[in-house]
Protein backbone atom coordinates (compact mmCIF):
# COMPACT_ATOMS: atom_id res chain seq x y z
CA UNK A 1 0.00 0.00 0.00
CA UNK A 2 3.02 2.52 0.71
CA UNK A 3 3.02 5.39 -1.65
CA UNK A 4 -0.12 4.66 -3.09
CA UNK A 5 -3.74 6.41 -2.74
CA UNK A 6 -6.41 3.72 -2.30
CA UNK A 7 -9.83 4.84 -3.28
CA UNK A 8 -11.90 2.71 -0.13
CA UNK A 9 -14.91 1.21 -0.98
CA UNK A 10 -17.05 2.19 1.78
CA UNK A 11 -20.12 0.15 1.74
CA UNK A 12 -21.36 -2.91 0.68
CA UNK A 13 -19.41 -5.30 -1.72
CA UNK A 14 -20.27 -8.63 -3.19
CA UNK A 15 -17.80 -11.76 -1.38
CA UNK A 16 -17.55 -14.73 -2.66
CA UNK A 17 -16.99 -17.60 0.17
CA UNK A 18 -14.23 -19.63 -0.89
CA UNK A 19 -12.76 -22.30 1.17
CA UNK A 20 -14.85 -23.47 4.77
CA UNK A 21 -12.85 -25.45 7.49
CA UNK A 22 -14.46 -26.59 10.71
CA UNK A 23 -12.97 -25.11 14.04
CA UNK A 24 -15.02 -27.04 16.39
CA UNK A 25 -18.64 -28.29 16.28
CA UNK A 26 -19.95 -24.99 16.69
CA UNK A 27 -17.17 -22.55 14.80
CA UNK A 28 -16.13 -22.55 11.13
CA UNK A 29 -13.59 -20.39 9.47
CA UNK A 30 -14.87 -19.06 5.90
CA UNK A 31 -12.24 -17.27 3.48
CA UNK A 32 -13.50 -14.86 1.61
CA UNK A 33 -12.87 -13.40 -2.09
CA UNK A 34 -13.69 -9.75 -2.25
CA UNK A 35 -12.56 -8.13 -5.14
CA UNK A 36 -10.33 -5.19 -4.89
CA UNK A 37 -9.97 -6.10 -1.01
CA UNK A 38 -8.03 -3.10 0.37
CA UNK A 39 -6.75 -4.72 2.97
CA UNK A 40 -7.33 -4.69 6.92
CA UNK A 41 -5.37 -4.14 10.26
CA UNK A 42 -5.41 -7.24 13.01
CA UNK A 43 -8.14 -6.45 15.15
CA UNK A 44 -10.72 -5.03 12.49
CA UNK A 45 -13.81 -6.61 11.20
CA UNK A 46 -16.44 -7.03 8.82
CA UNK A 47 -19.96 -6.18 8.26
CA UNK A 48 -21.82 -9.48 6.69
CA UNK A 49 -24.97 -9.36 4.70
CA UNK A 50 -27.65 -12.10 3.57
CA UNK A 51 -30.22 -11.36 1.39
CA UNK A 52 -32.18 -14.30 0.59
CA UNK A 53 -34.74 -14.64 -2.31
CA UNK A 54 -37.68 -12.72 -1.12
CA UNK A 55 -35.55 -9.56 -0.61
CA UNK A 56 -35.08 -10.05 3.13
CA UNK A 57 -32.37 -9.32 4.73
CA UNK A 58 -29.94 -9.68 7.72
CA UNK A 59 -26.74 -8.26 8.50
CA UNK A 60 -23.78 -8.87 11.35
CA UNK A 61 -20.44 -8.15 12.12
CA UNK A 62 -17.65 -10.51 12.82
CA UNK A 63 -13.82 -9.89 13.16
CA UNK A 64 -11.13 -10.77 10.35
CA UNK A 65 -9.80 -14.25 11.66
CA UNK A 66 -6.51 -13.43 9.47
CA UNK A 67 -3.47 -10.89 9.26
CA UNK A 68 -3.20 -8.25 7.34
CA UNK A 69 -1.81 -9.82 4.08
CA UNK A 70 -3.31 -13.65 4.57
CA UNK A 71 -6.36 -14.34 2.89
CA UNK A 72 -9.47 -12.81 4.00
CA UNK A 73 -10.84 -15.38 6.98
CA UNK A 74 -13.13 -14.82 8.89
CA UNK A 75 -14.49 -17.11 11.79
CA UNK A 76 -17.61 -17.59 12.97
CA UNK A 77 -19.84 -19.17 16.39
CA UNK A 78 -23.15 -21.02 15.23
CA UNK A 79 -25.61 -19.54 17.99
CA UNK A 80 -28.54 -21.78 18.88
CA UNK A 81 -31.67 -19.33 18.13
CA UNK A 82 -29.60 -17.46 15.58
CA UNK A 83 -30.21 -16.17 12.07
CA UNK A 84 -27.16 -15.67 10.31
CA UNK A 85 -24.95 -17.71 12.20
CA UNK A 86 -26.25 -21.01 11.51
CA UNK A 87 -26.23 -20.82 7.79
CA UNK A 88 -22.74 -19.47 7.71
CA UNK A 89 -21.84 -22.45 10.03
CA UNK A 90 -23.69 -25.14 8.08
CA UNK A 91 -25.02 -23.79 4.62
CA UNK A 92 -22.75 -21.87 3.19
CA UNK A 93 -20.29 -23.56 0.66
CA UNK A 94 -17.70 -22.09 -1.58
CA UNK A 95 -19.41 -19.92 -5.01
CA UNK A 96 -21.77 -18.32 -2.27
CA UNK A 97 -22.29 -15.12 -2.22
CA UNK A 98 -22.63 -12.44 0.39
CA UNK A 99 -21.94 -8.78 0.83
CA UNK A 100 -19.10 -7.27 2.88
CA UNK A 101 -18.72 -3.97 4.14
CA UNK A 102 -15.36 -3.20 5.77
CA UNK A 103 -12.92 -3.29 7.27
CA UNK A 104 -14.18 -1.71 10.03
CA UNK A 105 -12.44 -0.43 13.17
CA UNK A 106 -9.94 2.33 14.23
CA UNK A 107 -9.79 1.16 18.07
CA UNK A 108 -9.39 -2.41 18.86
CA UNK A 109 -6.73 -2.66 16.41
CA UNK A 110 -2.94 -3.37 17.03
CA UNK A 111 0.37 -3.30 14.75
CA UNK A 112 3.44 -3.57 16.01
CA UNK A 113 5.19 -0.22 16.63
CA UNK A 114 1.54 1.62 17.38
CA UNK A 115 2.47 1.52 20.88
CA UNK A 116 5.37 2.69 22.81
CA UNK A 117 4.07 0.66 26.09
CA UNK A 118 5.03 -2.80 27.71
CA UNK A 119 3.77 -6.43 26.98
CA UNK A 120 0.78 -7.32 25.21
CA UNK A 121 -2.38 -8.71 27.70
CA UNK A 122 -4.96 -10.48 25.14
CA UNK A 123 -7.75 -11.34 27.18
CA UNK A 124 -10.71 -13.72 24.98
CA UNK A 125 -13.77 -15.04 26.07
CA UNK A 126 -15.52 -17.79 23.56
CA UNK A 127 -15.24 -16.86 20.20
CA UNK A 128 -13.16 -13.49 21.43
CA UNK A 129 -10.42 -15.04 20.71
CA UNK A 130 -10.65 -14.32 16.91
CA UNK A 131 -9.57 -10.36 16.54
CA UNK A 132 -7.07 -11.36 19.44
CA UNK A 133 -5.46 -14.78 16.91
CA UNK A 134 -5.15 -12.24 14.24
CA UNK A 135 -3.00 -9.77 16.06
CA UNK A 136 -0.87 -12.74 17.40
CA UNK A 137 -0.59 -13.54 13.37
CA UNK A 138 0.34 -10.36 12.60
CA UNK A 139 2.40 -10.03 15.18
CA UNK A 140 4.61 -13.47 13.76
CA UNK A 141 3.92 -11.60 10.81
CA UNK A 142 5.85 -8.70 11.20
CA UNK A 143 8.60 -10.03 13.25
CA UNK A 144 7.29 -8.08 16.50
CA UNK A 145 9.08 -9.36 19.47
CA UNK A 146 6.70 -7.79 21.78
CA UNK A 147 5.46 -10.23 24.83
CA UNK A 148 2.16 -11.95 25.26
CA UNK A 149 0.52 -12.97 27.37
CA UNK A 150 -3.13 -14.49 26.13
CA UNK A 151 -5.81 -15.88 28.67
CA UNK A 152 -8.50 -17.65 26.88
CA UNK A 153 -12.19 -18.43 28.78
CA UNK A 154 -13.33 -21.26 26.87
CA UNK A 155 -16.63 -23.91 28.01
CA UNK A 156 -14.53 -26.94 27.32
CA UNK A 157 -11.56 -27.97 25.79
CA UNK A 158 -13.34 -28.92 22.23
CA UNK A 159 -14.99 -25.36 22.25
CA UNK A 160 -10.88 -23.54 22.25
CA UNK A 161 -10.96 -22.33 18.41
CA UNK A 162 -7.24 -22.51 16.87
CA UNK A 163 -6.17 -25.19 19.44
CA UNK A 164 -3.48 -26.81 17.42
CA UNK A 165 -1.99 -23.11 16.49
CA UNK A 166 -2.31 -22.39 19.97
CA UNK A 167 -0.92 -25.32 21.72
CA UNK A 168 2.65 -24.17 19.61
CA UNK A 169 2.54 -20.82 20.24
CA UNK A 170 5.22 -18.23 18.79
CA UNK A 171 8.10 -17.42 21.06
CA UNK A 172 7.15 -14.79 23.23
CA UNK A 173 4.01 -15.75 23.31
CA UNK A 174 1.76 -17.49 26.55
CA UNK A 175 -1.05 -18.94 26.38
CA UNK A 176 -3.29 -19.38 29.50
CA UNK A 177 -6.26 -21.30 29.07
CA UNK A 178 -9.55 -21.26 31.78
CA UNK A 179 -12.33 -24.10 30.89
CA UNK A 180 -15.24 -22.87 32.89
CA UNK A 181 -18.33 -25.44 31.88
CA UNK A 182 -16.12 -28.84 31.52
CA UNK A 183 -12.62 -30.11 31.46
CA UNK A 184 -10.35 -33.12 30.33
CA UNK A 185 -10.01 -35.85 32.63
CA UNK A 186 -6.30 -35.07 34.69
CA UNK A 187 -6.97 -31.07 33.68
CA UNK A 188 -4.77 -29.19 35.57
CA UNK A 189 -5.33 -25.61 34.49
CA UNK A 190 -7.81 -22.85 35.64
CA UNK A 191 -11.45 -24.38 35.44
CA UNK A 192 -13.75 -21.42 36.50
CA UNK A 193 -15.20 -18.09 35.26
CA UNK A 194 -12.59 -15.42 35.37
CA UNK A 195 -11.87 -13.38 38.17
CA UNK A 196 -9.29 -11.31 40.11
CA UNK A 197 -7.65 -14.15 41.60
CA UNK A 198 -7.00 -15.43 38.53
CA UNK A 199 -6.35 -12.35 36.47
CA UNK A 200 -3.83 -11.19 39.49
CA UNK A 201 -1.55 -14.34 38.42
CA UNK A 202 -2.14 -14.56 34.97
CA UNK A 203 -2.19 -10.23 33.57
CA UNK A 204 1.52 -8.69 33.34
CA UNK A 205 1.98 -6.49 36.32
CA UNK A 206 0.16 -3.08 35.87
CA UNK A 207 4.46 -1.92 36.35
CA UNK A 208 5.23 -2.90 33.19
CA UNK A 209 2.75 -0.74 31.35
CA UNK A 210 1.00 -3.47 29.42
CA UNK A 211 -1.72 -2.88 27.06
CA UNK A 212 -4.90 -4.94 27.09
CA UNK A 213 -7.40 -6.22 24.58
CA UNK A 214 -10.15 -7.66 26.04
CA UNK A 215 -12.92 -9.22 23.79
CA UNK A 216 -15.80 -11.56 24.20
CA UNK A 217 -19.32 -11.55 25.70
CA UNK A 218 -20.55 -8.18 27.70
CA UNK A 219 -20.63 -9.87 30.76
CA UNK A 220 -16.99 -11.66 29.90
CA UNK A 221 -15.43 -8.05 29.30
CA UNK A 222 -17.24 -5.98 31.77
CA UNK A 223 -15.63 -8.47 34.23
CA UNK A 224 -11.92 -8.90 32.93
CA UNK A 225 -11.94 -5.00 32.24
CA UNK A 226 -13.27 -3.85 35.92
CA UNK A 227 -10.65 -6.65 37.08
CA UNK A 228 -7.33 -4.98 34.62
CA UNK A 229 -8.11 -1.97 36.33
CA UNK A 230 -8.82 -3.04 39.41
CA UNK A 231 -4.93 -4.28 39.24
CA UNK A 232 -3.66 -0.90 38.58
CA UNK A 233 -3.82 -0.70 34.79
CA UNK A 234 -5.10 2.66 33.30
CA UNK A 235 -8.47 2.70 32.07
CA UNK A 236 -6.80 3.90 28.95
CA UNK A 237 -4.67 1.08 28.32
CA UNK A 238 -7.09 -1.88 28.98
CA UNK A 239 -9.42 -1.67 25.19
CA UNK A 240 -12.51 -3.43 25.02
CA UNK A 241 -14.68 -5.26 22.55
CA UNK A 242 -18.13 -6.51 23.42
CA UNK A 243 -19.86 -9.37 21.15
CA UNK A 244 -23.30 -8.99 23.12
CA UNK A 245 -24.95 -11.83 25.04
CA UNK A 246 -23.09 -14.64 23.70
CA UNK A 247 -21.05 -14.89 20.31
CA UNK A 248 -20.99 -12.01 18.03
CA UNK B 1 -28.84 -5.08 -6.25
CA UNK B 2 -28.07 -7.22 -3.55
CA UNK B 3 -26.97 -10.60 -4.59
CA UNK B 4 -29.15 -13.13 -3.14
CA UNK B 5 -27.35 -15.53 -0.62
CA UNK B 6 -28.10 -18.78 -1.57
CA UNK B 7 -29.95 -21.12 0.71
CA UNK B 8 -30.65 -18.21 3.62
CA UNK B 9 -33.61 -17.21 4.80
CA UNK B 10 -35.56 -15.63 7.59
CA UNK B 11 -35.91 -17.89 10.66
CA UNK B 12 -40.23 -18.42 10.90
CA UNK B 13 -42.69 -20.60 12.13
CA UNK B 14 -45.95 -21.53 11.05
CA UNK B 15 -48.48 -19.11 11.23
CA UNK B 16 -52.30 -18.98 11.85
CA UNK B 17 -53.03 -16.49 8.86
CA UNK B 18 -55.91 -14.73 10.95
CA UNK B 19 -54.34 -14.55 13.62
CA UNK B 20 -51.06 -12.91 12.72
CA UNK B 21 -51.12 -8.75 10.91
CA UNK B 22 -49.42 -8.33 7.89
CA UNK B 23 -45.89 -8.53 7.73
CA UNK B 24 -45.07 -10.54 11.28
CA UNK B 25 -43.90 -14.01 11.65
CA UNK B 26 -44.61 -16.20 14.73
CA UNK B 27 -42.20 -16.79 17.12
CA UNK B 28 -41.82 -18.96 20.46
CA UNK B 29 -39.00 -16.73 21.84
CA UNK B 30 -39.62 -13.93 23.68
CA UNK B 31 -36.81 -11.10 22.38
CA UNK B 32 -35.54 -8.67 25.29
CA UNK B 33 -35.39 -5.19 23.07
CA UNK B 34 -34.37 -2.29 24.99
CA UNK B 35 -33.20 1.20 24.09
CA UNK B 36 -31.36 1.20 27.54
CA UNK B 37 -30.09 -0.73 30.89
CA UNK B 38 -32.42 -2.34 32.75
CA UNK B 39 -33.23 -0.34 35.81
CA UNK B 40 -33.28 -1.70 38.89
CA UNK B 41 -35.83 0.48 41.00
CA UNK B 42 -36.47 -0.45 44.56
CA UNK B 43 -40.60 -1.56 45.26
CA UNK B 44 -40.22 0.74 47.95
CA UNK B 45 -39.58 4.19 46.14
CA UNK B 46 -41.51 2.71 42.92
CA UNK B 47 -44.61 4.80 41.98
CA UNK B 48 -47.35 4.84 39.39
CA UNK B 49 -48.57 8.31 38.65
CA UNK B 50 -50.62 10.40 36.55
CA UNK B 51 -50.34 14.04 36.01
CA UNK B 52 -52.28 16.91 33.81
CA UNK B 53 -55.51 15.71 34.98
CA UNK B 54 -57.38 18.08 37.44
CA UNK B 55 -55.06 16.82 40.59
CA UNK B 56 -52.08 14.45 40.52
CA UNK B 57 -52.38 11.04 41.84
CA UNK B 58 -50.38 8.24 42.37
CA UNK B 59 -49.46 4.68 43.96
CA UNK B 60 -46.57 3.58 45.75
CA UNK B 61 -46.33 -0.41 45.03
CA UNK B 62 -48.29 -1.57 47.99
CA UNK B 63 -51.21 1.00 47.17
CA UNK B 64 -51.06 -0.52 43.33
CA UNK B 65 -50.85 -4.08 44.13
CA UNK B 66 -54.28 -3.60 46.73
CA UNK B 67 -56.06 -2.43 43.49
CA UNK B 68 -58.14 -5.38 41.57
CA UNK B 69 -56.05 -7.30 39.23
CA UNK B 70 -57.31 -9.25 35.87
CA UNK B 71 -55.37 -11.84 34.08
CA UNK B 72 -55.41 -12.32 30.20
CA UNK B 73 -54.36 -14.08 27.48
CA UNK B 74 -53.18 -12.22 24.34
CA UNK B 75 -51.05 -12.07 21.20
CA UNK B 76 -48.33 -9.26 21.03
CA UNK B 77 -47.18 -7.82 17.81
CA UNK B 78 -43.67 -6.32 17.51
CA UNK B 79 -42.94 -3.77 14.78
CA UNK B 80 -39.59 -5.72 14.52
CA UNK B 81 -41.92 -8.43 12.62
CA UNK B 82 -42.23 -10.78 15.52
CA UNK B 83 -45.42 -12.18 17.07
CA UNK B 84 -45.41 -14.04 19.89
CA UNK B 85 -49.45 -15.86 20.69
CA UNK B 86 -51.21 -16.72 23.92
CA UNK B 87 -49.04 -14.96 26.28
CA UNK B 88 -50.44 -14.56 29.65
CA UNK B 89 -50.10 -11.38 31.91
CA UNK B 90 -52.20 -10.67 34.95
CA UNK B 91 -52.30 -6.93 35.46
CA UNK B 92 -54.39 -3.61 37.14
CA UNK B 93 -56.62 -2.18 34.12
CA UNK B 94 -55.69 1.51 33.22
CA UNK B 95 -59.86 1.56 33.64
CA UNK B 96 -59.14 1.31 36.97
CA UNK B 97 -56.27 3.74 36.99
CA UNK B 98 -57.65 6.54 34.87
CA UNK B 99 -60.76 6.41 36.81
CA UNK B 100 -58.52 7.71 39.90
CA UNK B 101 -58.39 11.16 38.08
CA UNK B 102 -60.30 13.65 36.40
CA UNK B 103 -59.23 15.18 33.18
CA UNK B 104 -60.20 16.55 29.99
CA UNK B 105 -57.02 15.06 28.25
CA UNK B 106 -57.63 12.90 25.15
CA UNK B 107 -53.73 12.02 24.67
CA UNK B 108 -50.91 10.32 27.08
CA UNK B 109 -47.32 10.23 27.08
CA UNK B 110 -46.33 7.21 29.35
CA UNK B 111 -42.99 7.68 30.85
CA UNK B 112 -40.65 4.87 32.05
CA UNK B 113 -37.53 4.42 34.48
CA UNK B 114 -34.51 5.36 31.91
CA UNK B 115 -36.17 7.82 30.26
CA UNK B 116 -38.04 6.16 27.45
CA UNK B 117 -41.09 7.71 26.40
CA UNK B 118 -44.60 6.39 24.03
CA UNK B 119 -47.50 8.61 23.33
CA UNK B 120 -51.07 7.01 22.90
CA UNK B 121 -55.01 8.35 22.85
CA UNK B 122 -56.85 7.81 26.02
CA UNK B 123 -59.27 6.13 24.03
CA UNK B 124 -56.79 3.22 23.46
CA UNK B 125 -56.31 2.94 27.35
CA UNK B 126 -59.54 2.38 28.31
CA UNK B 127 -62.32 -0.31 27.46
CA UNK B 128 -60.28 -2.99 28.67
CA UNK B 129 -57.87 -2.70 26.19
CA UNK B 130 -54.70 -1.50 28.60
CA UNK B 131 -52.70 -2.76 31.84
CA UNK B 132 -50.00 -2.04 34.25
CA UNK B 133 -48.45 -5.59 33.83
CA UNK B 134 -46.63 -6.82 36.83
CA UNK B 135 -47.00 -10.70 35.93
CA UNK B 136 -45.96 -12.70 32.87
CA UNK B 137 -46.59 -16.55 32.20
CA UNK B 138 -47.96 -17.05 35.36
CA UNK B 139 -45.09 -15.68 37.67
CA UNK B 140 -43.96 -12.29 38.48
CA UNK B 141 -42.64 -10.01 34.99
CA UNK B 142 -38.74 -10.05 35.03
CA UNK B 143 -36.87 -7.27 35.24
CA UNK B 144 -35.53 -7.85 31.31
CA UNK B 145 -39.16 -7.63 30.39
CA UNK B 146 -40.32 -4.36 31.90
CA UNK B 147 -40.73 -5.79 36.13
CA UNK B 148 -41.89 -4.61 38.12
CA UNK B 149 -44.49 -3.09 35.93
CA UNK B 150 -44.85 -2.60 32.58
CA UNK B 151 -47.52 -0.90 30.32
CA UNK B 152 -49.27 -3.74 28.22
CA UNK B 153 -51.11 -2.50 25.23
CA UNK B 154 -51.47 -5.61 22.96
CA UNK B 155 -53.22 -3.84 20.36
CA UNK B 156 -50.98 -1.85 19.16
CA UNK B 157 -47.29 -2.25 18.71
CA UNK B 158 -45.29 -3.70 21.41
CA UNK B 159 -43.10 -0.30 21.62
CA UNK B 160 -46.30 1.12 23.00
CA UNK B 161 -46.35 -1.30 25.43
CA UNK B 162 -43.66 0.52 27.54
CA UNK B 163 -41.24 -1.59 29.76
CA UNK B 164 -40.29 0.01 33.34
CA UNK B 165 -43.33 2.03 33.05
CA UNK B 166 -43.85 4.67 36.20
CA UNK B 167 -46.67 6.86 35.26
CA UNK B 168 -48.68 8.92 32.79
CA UNK B 169 -49.13 12.61 31.56
CA UNK B 170 -52.13 13.39 30.42
CA UNK B 171 -52.04 16.14 27.37
CA UNK B 172 -54.26 17.85 25.27
CA UNK B 173 -52.14 17.08 22.15
CA UNK B 174 -50.37 14.01 20.85
CA UNK B 175 -47.03 14.38 21.70
CA UNK B 176 -44.24 11.85 20.17
CA UNK B 177 -42.33 9.84 22.52
CA UNK B 178 -39.04 8.38 22.02
CA UNK B 179 -39.23 6.16 18.73
CA UNK B 180 -42.08 8.11 17.35
CA UNK B 181 -39.50 11.03 17.64
CA UNK B 182 -37.52 9.42 15.24
CA UNK B 183 -39.70 8.11 12.69
CA UNK B 184 -42.04 5.32 14.07
CA UNK B 185 -45.99 5.78 13.54
CA UNK B 186 -47.70 7.99 15.96
CA UNK B 187 -50.37 5.49 16.65
CA UNK B 188 -49.16 1.94 15.30
CA UNK B 189 -51.81 -0.32 14.53
CA UNK B 190 -50.33 -3.51 13.41
CA UNK B 191 -53.54 -4.51 11.58
CA UNK B 192 -52.78 -1.89 9.41
CA UNK B 193 -49.44 -1.92 9.60
CA UNK B 194 -49.10 1.36 10.94
CA UNK B 195 -44.74 1.07 11.48
CA UNK B 196 -43.65 4.25 10.27
CA UNK B 197 -44.80 8.05 10.49
CA UNK B 198 -46.85 8.08 7.24
CA UNK B 199 -48.08 4.50 6.65
CA UNK C 1 -13.02 -5.35 45.24
CA UNK C 2 -13.47 -8.35 45.71
CA UNK C 3 -12.39 -12.25 43.85
CA UNK C 4 -16.39 -12.60 43.33
CA UNK C 5 -17.74 -12.54 39.49
CA UNK C 6 -19.77 -9.35 38.41
CA UNK C 7 -23.34 -9.20 39.76
CA UNK C 8 -24.64 -10.49 36.41
CA UNK C 9 -28.16 -8.46 37.39
CA UNK C 10 -26.13 -5.08 36.83
CA UNK C 11 -24.51 -6.22 33.09
CA UNK C 12 -26.84 -6.03 30.21
CA UNK C 13 -25.36 -8.73 28.30
CA UNK C 14 -27.23 -7.35 24.92
CA UNK C 15 -25.73 -4.00 25.41
CA UNK C 16 -22.50 -4.01 22.89
CA UNK C 17 -19.79 -1.09 22.35
CA UNK C 18 -19.67 1.97 19.76
CA UNK C 19 -16.83 -1.12 17.65
CA UNK C 20 -20.31 -2.85 16.87
CA UNK C 21 -21.71 -0.13 14.78
CA UNK C 22 -18.06 1.09 13.43
CA UNK C 23 -19.66 -0.21 9.85
CA UNK C 24 -22.93 2.04 10.63
CA UNK C 25 -20.76 4.97 11.41
CA UNK C 26 -18.56 4.92 8.38
CA UNK C 27 -21.92 4.66 6.21
CA UNK C 28 -23.13 7.95 8.01
CA UNK C 29 -20.08 10.20 8.81
CA UNK C 30 -18.01 8.96 5.48
CA UNK C 31 -15.20 7.72 7.72
CA UNK C 32 -13.91 5.39 10.13
CA UNK C 33 -15.37 6.82 13.67
CA UNK C 34 -14.59 4.19 16.62
CA UNK C 35 -11.66 6.16 17.60
CA UNK C 36 -13.52 9.78 17.43
CA UNK C 37 -13.67 11.61 21.29
CA UNK C 38 -17.45 12.55 22.34
CA UNK C 39 -18.41 14.62 25.00
CA UNK C 40 -21.55 13.45 26.45
CA UNK C 41 -23.70 16.36 26.86
CA UNK C 42 -25.42 15.69 30.34
CA UNK C 43 -22.13 14.70 32.48
CA UNK C 44 -19.34 16.08 30.94
CA UNK C 45 -17.65 12.26 30.32
CA UNK C 46 -15.09 12.16 27.69
CA UNK C 47 -14.42 8.71 26.10
CA UNK C 48 -14.05 7.08 22.79
CA UNK C 49 -17.13 6.39 20.39
CA UNK C 50 -15.94 2.61 20.62
CA UNK C 51 -16.09 3.06 24.33
CA UNK C 52 -20.27 4.41 24.60
CA UNK C 53 -22.72 1.51 25.80
CA UNK C 54 -24.58 0.22 22.69
CA UNK C 55 -28.17 -0.69 22.36
CA UNK C 56 -29.80 -2.54 19.42
CA UNK C 57 -33.29 -3.11 20.11
CA UNK C 58 -34.39 -3.51 16.49
CA UNK C 59 -36.09 -0.24 15.93
CA UNK C 60 -32.89 1.28 16.07
CA UNK C 61 -29.16 2.05 17.75
CA UNK C 62 -29.07 3.67 20.88
CA UNK C 63 -25.92 5.03 22.07
CA UNK C 64 -25.21 5.88 25.61
CA UNK C 65 -22.85 7.27 28.24
CA UNK C 66 -21.19 4.60 30.00
CA UNK C 67 -20.43 7.33 33.17
CA UNK C 68 -24.25 8.17 33.38
CA UNK C 69 -26.27 6.58 30.95
CA UNK C 70 -27.63 9.75 29.01
CA UNK C 71 -28.27 9.18 25.53
CA UNK C 72 -25.77 10.90 23.28
CA UNK C 73 -26.34 9.12 19.76
CA UNK C 74 -29.79 7.86 18.28
CA UNK C 75 -30.17 5.96 14.74
CA UNK C 76 -33.21 4.74 12.86
CA UNK C 77 -33.21 3.13 9.13
CA UNK C 78 -36.80 3.54 7.70
CA UNK C 79 -37.66 3.22 4.13
CA UNK C 80 -34.00 2.94 3.05
CA UNK C 81 -33.04 6.34 5.01
CA UNK C 82 -31.10 6.79 8.02
CA UNK C 83 -32.08 9.39 10.78
CA UNK C 84 -29.35 10.54 12.84
CA UNK C 85 -29.55 12.50 16.03
CA UNK C 86 -26.85 13.63 18.12
CA UNK C 87 -28.08 15.73 20.28
CA UNK C 88 -26.95 14.27 23.55
CA UNK C 89 -23.15 14.68 22.26
CA UNK C 90 -21.77 18.04 23.06
CA UNK C 91 -18.83 17.59 21.19
CA UNK C 92 -17.69 15.28 18.78
CA UNK C 93 -14.10 15.29 17.13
Amino acid sequence: MAGTAVRRRLSWQTATVGRVTDETPRVRTLWLEVPDWPGHRAGQHLDIRLTADDGYQAERAYSIASAPGEPLAITVERLDDGEVSPYLTEEARAGDQLEVRGPVGGYFVWEPGSDPGGPLLLAAGGSGVVPLRAIVRERSRTGSSVPVRLLYSSRSWEDVIYSSELELPPDGVQVTYTLTRSQPRAWQGYARRVDMQMLAEVAWPAAEQPLAYVCGPTSFVESVAAGLVGLGYPAGRVKTERFGATGQ
Amino acid sequence: MSPVSRGFRRKREAAPADRVPPGQYVTKDFPVLSAGPTPHTPLPQWTFSISGGHQPVSWTWEEFRALPTETLTTDIHCVTRWSKLDTSWEGVSLDVLLAAVEYDARYVLAFSDGGYTTNLPVADLLGGKAWVAFGYGGGPLGAEHGGPARLLVPHLYFWKSAKWVRGLQLRDTDVPGFWENYGYHLYGDPWREQRYAGD
Amino acid sequence: MDDAAVDDAAVDDAAVDGNAIGGLLIEVFGTEMTTAVGTCGNCGAVAQVAEFAVYRPGLGTVVRCRSCGSVLMVFTEIRSVTCVDLMGLASLT
